[in-house]
């Protein structure tokens, strides 16, 4: 279903602006005009059936379930309703409060917020429709990897030592208090209320995403043109080892969310990058962000949040290498 | 006069939201005295997860986005 992109891309690019494929402008112009059509058209249908299916789900149901459950399935509970539930990053301090007060270990409740930037729908989508499905699965199962073990990590070295103080009584007070689940009604919807938050939904995230479409595919077709065909495979394409931390540290300072990334792995992977390197490259781009840190020093010492910082790196460092060494064989 | 706490740990939505219900309460002539409240232990103490999140009078009637058009008239009546 997706020649329609393709027609439409060459229909514009050749009959309407008159420009040959086989030049670097023309062939940069279509591949832009190709997967910004083709993602924004997926993005507005797949974030509405989406909303659709999960308008009761937020994070006072996430915080009732997880309070109370034992450490071990804990982990990979909190990456998966990292992954699921939507909320808007700039709530991630009350959601770390709110789960906080509510008893839940420290650990767990990272391996929420860590999943949550890395695995949504949107990402999802993109994924599948630009790199398959092979690679989409990889994403899913890395991503989750680094909050489950993230967290694990974290309460292992026992993090809750270096919390604010008021969050750290506000943690401990939870842990005292019986499980009460709070009022936190679970209300069933209607369709019609259903369709209202969809719709909103939709307008909301397409709002904020389009954006950084149009900058993440620009970036793809720059290098898709312009980079001579085979420097980055013959320079990086060996998977050399200093390769990888190079791109976890290039990552740091470009911020960028899930959308505007992975278009930059298409074209990355495409020129022969290895996966490893891509991965790492990207991860650390989305997950590993100063404005989102400084906001977490709210309620985390300068400790925790550098220890924080560094197991994100190092996870991103360990996974580039790991899925270098593997390539062969997948 | 009501107060009206909007909580949020300032993002764009919870600003929208004041801005919101200071018009909705000027077209309908109300006195109304909107804070917006951005330290962290104080939206804890609300117990509000999602924001912006909105108080009357000490009692959370909204949270999780910015509140319908209907919704603000109705607390502010």
């Amino acid at each position: 279903m997706f020649e329609w992109f393709t027609d439409f891309a060459t229909w514009l690019v050749v009959d309407v602006f008159g420009l040959s494929k086989a030049t670097k402008l023309g062939d940069a112009l279509h591949f832009f005009i190709e997967d910004t059509t083709k993602i924004f058209f997926l993005l507005l249908i797949m974030i509405y059936v989406i909303a659709l299916l999960r308008a009761s789900m937020n994070v006072e149901r996430v915080r009732d379930y997880l309070a109370g459950k034992n450490k071990g399935i804990g982990y990979l509970l909190g990456a998966g309703f990292g992954a699921i539930t939507p909320f808007c990053s700039c709530s991630s301090i009350p959601v770390f409060l709110g789960f906080t007060s509510a008893g839940i270990p420290v650990g767990i409740t990272m391996s929420f917020l860590i999943t949550s930037p890395l695995i949504n729908e949107v990402a999802v989508l993109l994924l599948v429709s630009l790199l398959g499905w092979k690679f989409t699965v990889l994403y899913l199962v890395v991503g989750m990897l680094v909050g489950i073990l993230g967290g694990f990590f974290l309460d292992a070295i026992k993090a809750e030592r270096w919390l604010q103080s008021f969050a750290a009584k506000a943690l401990e007070k939870g842990q005292q208090t019986a499980i009460s689940t709070q009022n936190s009604q679970v209300s069933r919807l209607s369709f019609k209320e259903r369709h209202r938050f969809a719709k909103e939904e939709m307008l909301e995230i397409f709002g904020r995403v389009w954006k950084w479409v149009i900058i993440g595919v620009g970036l793809g077709a720059a290098l898709h043109g312009f980079v001579p065909e085979g420097w980055i495979k013959e320079h990086l394409g060996n998977g050399q080892w200093w390769s990888v931390p190079s791109a976890v540290l290039l990552g740091i300072p470009l911020y960028s969310n899930a959308t505007g990334v992975i278009p930059v792995m298409e074209s990355l992977i495409k020129q022969g990058l290895p996966i490893g390197t891509t991965l790492a490259f990207c991860m650390s781009t989305v997950a590993a962000s100063f404005p989102e840190f400084i906001l977490l020093k709210q309620v985390m010492q300068w400790r925790l949040l550098a220890i924080l910082f560094s197991v994100l790196l190092v996870a991103f460092t360990l996974i580039g290498w790991v899925f270098n060494l593997l390539t062969p064989f997948i | 006069m009501k107060e009206i706490k909007v909580l949020g740990t300032g993002c764009a939505k919870c600003t929208k939201t004041v801005e919101l219900i200071v018009k909705i309460a000027k077209e309908l002539n109300i006195d109304v005295n909107v804070i917006k409240e951005t330290n962290p232990e104080v939206i804890m103490g609300y117990g509000v997860m999602s924001t912006p999140a909105v108080i009357i009078d000490e009692v959370n009637v909204h949270s999780g986005s910015i509140p319908y058009r209907e919704a603000v008239e109705s607390w502010l009546k």
